[in-house]
């Protein structure tokens, strides 16, 4: 393994992308034929998609390799309602029981309901400093993608790859190929982050980087606050890349600097020094490319029945008769049917039910601060139903401390406990059949908010916009946009 | 761990449907499960059922009487996107299916299916068109898939090819699963972690 030089400025190693060099610096072992054993420096695990692998490490007699690389949170089937109620969902509380008892049982750390460090997965990683650059991290959830805005390489496994990690701290891998996804220029006032990577899907498709690691670059995103950048690599699984990465720069250590596990003192400076090696050399080839002009964005929200189906804000629903071949055109039908929406038909003023600030995607501090900006002094329309749940319990005191609680709860929305809760709806948390929802989550599959819930996805900005219009609303007719900074988030 | 996979012959389940996701594979529901038991009757069920639990009309492909049995799904493009929940795999395989034919597999879903005894068939648009044509032409076609040689037969004697990962086809073929594989590199594992310090400690601070 060569590569301690990260400017490729040595004559024996060629330019590398910043998922080859991570790559390089983890492969344990390569095999004739065979993948490559990839090292994994942190395991994040939770209730879900875990109980059947630490069955399996029971029945096979093994142990948890690394217990002190691997950390578990309660979040996806937790009720989002007051934490000293009890879970009543029967099979909720048996899976969140199941958890304490593994990690009691193997030794790893747990920060389940109670604990002031529980939360979605993908938000307390980064908000405790486990996540780092150059590091790789896995979790048996699609959207560990979202570590990847650290320079992380950090993808979902499968729950058998979730036993093969407790059991070895490695998996079998083969090397992805790269996906360079260029974002230059500035985004206009109540453009974000959300837009630009429904902006890549609508562009690429929810195939379009099947079998490649995305690596987001250029001013735009250079520009952007971590949590914006986390927001990007988090969509990047929606896109059907397994991870995407941001090069970690000034903007990722001033995030990472003394969270309470982030390297301290000299173990700070060296470990500072390691990550400015890590960017992508000059001349370093990807397998493919596309370009984004960032100042050319409107904010996005989607109409279909997946994340690729995306339109600018001011769009019309497209007429699956103009589509390129009868799959898509039969795919488009199938959408537009579910969706109860008609070709032609304008976004904007279209009629909400529900309005979900949250999710891994946008359930930060920063998102919570957005909306509750474009929220105060307003009310939520009448007939709405508007939840924010904050991304961890970190989160929801920060924004108390700062008040947002106040803001929501004075506009008439539900402000609840941390967790997934409606971005995938197996809490309680959920639409009725036939609702409409704005949602600044993932995913608007088909029930994926719940059995004949209708989702359009978009920012936390546009979700406020909409919940006080009651219809899919123009953040930047917002009074006050151009002072709406998308601002980080410590 | 799977059974070895043996060649088999079967008719078709034909889904011409692109971009099917894991949340219909299996709604996100049917996660709360700590086994891999029942997940079956999980298999596309907001597809089949209405919300009063009868079957929807017309039902959904999976439920016309002549489908049971079969184990062969052909899919459109992009099978088993979104969720990484290996329960969609559990499911299929608990439901009989053994071989998922369509233009591509969603990476996460690929290696969960791969890792269960379900083989993704990866081939060209055309040759799933031609299929899905033969499938409506005659909807009692037999095809059998043969891992081995690589290859799917087709009525008339034609063959048609298809790639897959060597070592997952070793695996699968053996039936064995990549546990054992891995445990196997525990000197290489060693010798790796001696040399790289951990990157971080996960215990509370």
């Amino acid at each position: 393994m060569t590569g301690q030089n990260g400017n490729g400025v040595t004559s024996s190693t060629p330019p590398r992308t910043l998922v080859d060099k991570i790559w390089d610096d983890h492969v344990v072992a390569e095999g004739r034929g065979a993948p490559s054993v990839l090292a994994v420096d942190l395991h994040l695990v939770h209730e879900v998609t875990s109980p059947q692998a630490f069955t399996g490490l029971r029945r096979r007699g093994l142990r948890v390799r690394h217990p002190e690389r691997t950390v578990a949170t309660a979040d996806h089937s937790i009720p989002t309602t007051p934490r000293d109620l009890p879970i009543l969902d029967e099979m909720a509380a048996a899976q969140v029981r199941q958890l304490e008892d593994n990690c009691r049982e193997f030794g790893v750390p747990l920060h389940g309901i109670g604990d002031p460090n529980q939360g979605i997965v993908h938000v307390i990683g980064p908000q405790l400093g486990l996540t780092q650059p150059g590091m790789t991290i896995v979790c048996g959830d699609s959207h560990t993608s979202t570590h990847g805005a650290f320079g992380a390489l950090a993808f979902g496994i499968g729950t058998s790859e979730v036993e093969m990690v407790l059991a070895t701290q490695c998996l079998l891998q083969r090397r992805p190929k790269t996906y360079e996804v260029a974002v230059d220029g500035r985004l206009a006032p109540g453009v974000s982050a959300k837009d630009v990577i429904l902006a890549l899907l609508a562009r690429i498709g929810v195939a379009g980087g099947t079998g490649h690691v995305f690596e987001y670059r250029g001013s735009a995103i250079e520009a952007l606050s971590m949590e914006q950048r986390m927001t990007i690599c988090n969509m990047s699984i929606e896109g059907g890349a397994r991870a995407g990465l941001v090069a970690p720069d000034d903007t990722t250590f001033e995030y990472v600097a003394g969270r309470p596990h982030a390297p301290k003192g000299a173990d700070w400076d060296a470990a500072v020094e390691r990550w400015r090696a890590l960017p992508t050399d000059d001349g370093a080839a990807f397998d493919k490319t596309i370009e984004i002009d960032a100042s050319a964005l409107e904010p996005m929200v989607t109409y279909g029945t997946n994340p690729g189906m995306g339109l600018p804000i001011s769009a019309q629903v497209p007429d699956p008769a103009a589509a390129e071949d009868d799959q898509r055109r039969r795919g488009l039908e199938q959408a537009l049917a579910y969706m109860d929406l008609l070709p032609g038909q304008p976004l904007l003023g279209q009629k909400v039910d529900v309005v979900f600030i949250g999710s891994c995607t946008n359930g930060r501090i920063s998102d919570l601060r957005l909306a509750a900006a474009a929220l105060k002094g307003r009310k939520v329309a009448d007939g709405v139903r508007m939840m924010v749940v904050p991304g961890s319990d970190e989160v929801k005191r920060e924004a108390e401390r700062e008040g947002l609680h106040e803001v929501f709860r004075a506009a008439g929305a539900d402000w609840r406990e941390a967790g997934c809760s409606m971005c995938i709806a197996m809490n309680g948390d959920q639409l009725s059949p036939g609702q409409y929802a704005v949602s600044t989550s993932n995913r608007n599959f088909e029930g994926r908010q719940g059995k004949g819930g209708r989702t359009f996805l978009a920012s936390p900005l546009t979700a406020a916009a909409s919940a006080v219009a009651g219809a899919i609303a123009d953040p930047r007719l917002l009074p006050g946009i151009e002072t709406l900074a998308v601002v980080g988030g410590r | 761990m799977p059974e070895p996979f043996s060649s088999f012959t079967s008719k078709v389940i034909p889904l011409p449907a692109e971009n099917v996701d894991t949340d219909q594979i299996v709604p996100a529901r049917f996660l709360k499960v700590t086994d891999k038991a029942g997940l079956g009757e999980a298999l596309f069920r907001d597809w089949r059922f209405e919300a009063d639990g009868s079957l929807k009309e017309p039902r959904f492909v999976l439920d016309e009487p002549e489908m049971a049995g079969r184990r062969i799904l052909i899919a459109g493009d992009n099978f088993g996107c979104g969720s990484s929940r290996e329960h969609a795999p559990w499911a299929l395989v608990a439901w009989g299916v053994q071989a998922v034919i369509t233009t591509s597999c969603a990476d996460i879903f690929q290696g969960n299916a791969l890792k269960n005894g379900l083989l993704p068939i990866i081939v060209d648009p055309e040759r799933l068109a031609q299929l899905f044509d033969l499938v409506e032409r005659d909807p009692n076609v037999e095809l059998s898939v043969d891992l081995e040689s690589q290859v799917v037969h087709l009525p008339g004697d034609e063959d048609l090819p298809f790639n897959v990962d060597p070592f997952s086809k070793l695996m699968l073929l053996r039936g064995t699963d990549e546990m054992g594989y891995l445990l196997g590199k525990a000197a290489e594992i060693d010798a790796w972690e001696a040399a790289h310090p951990a990157r971080v400690d996960t215990r509370p601070t």
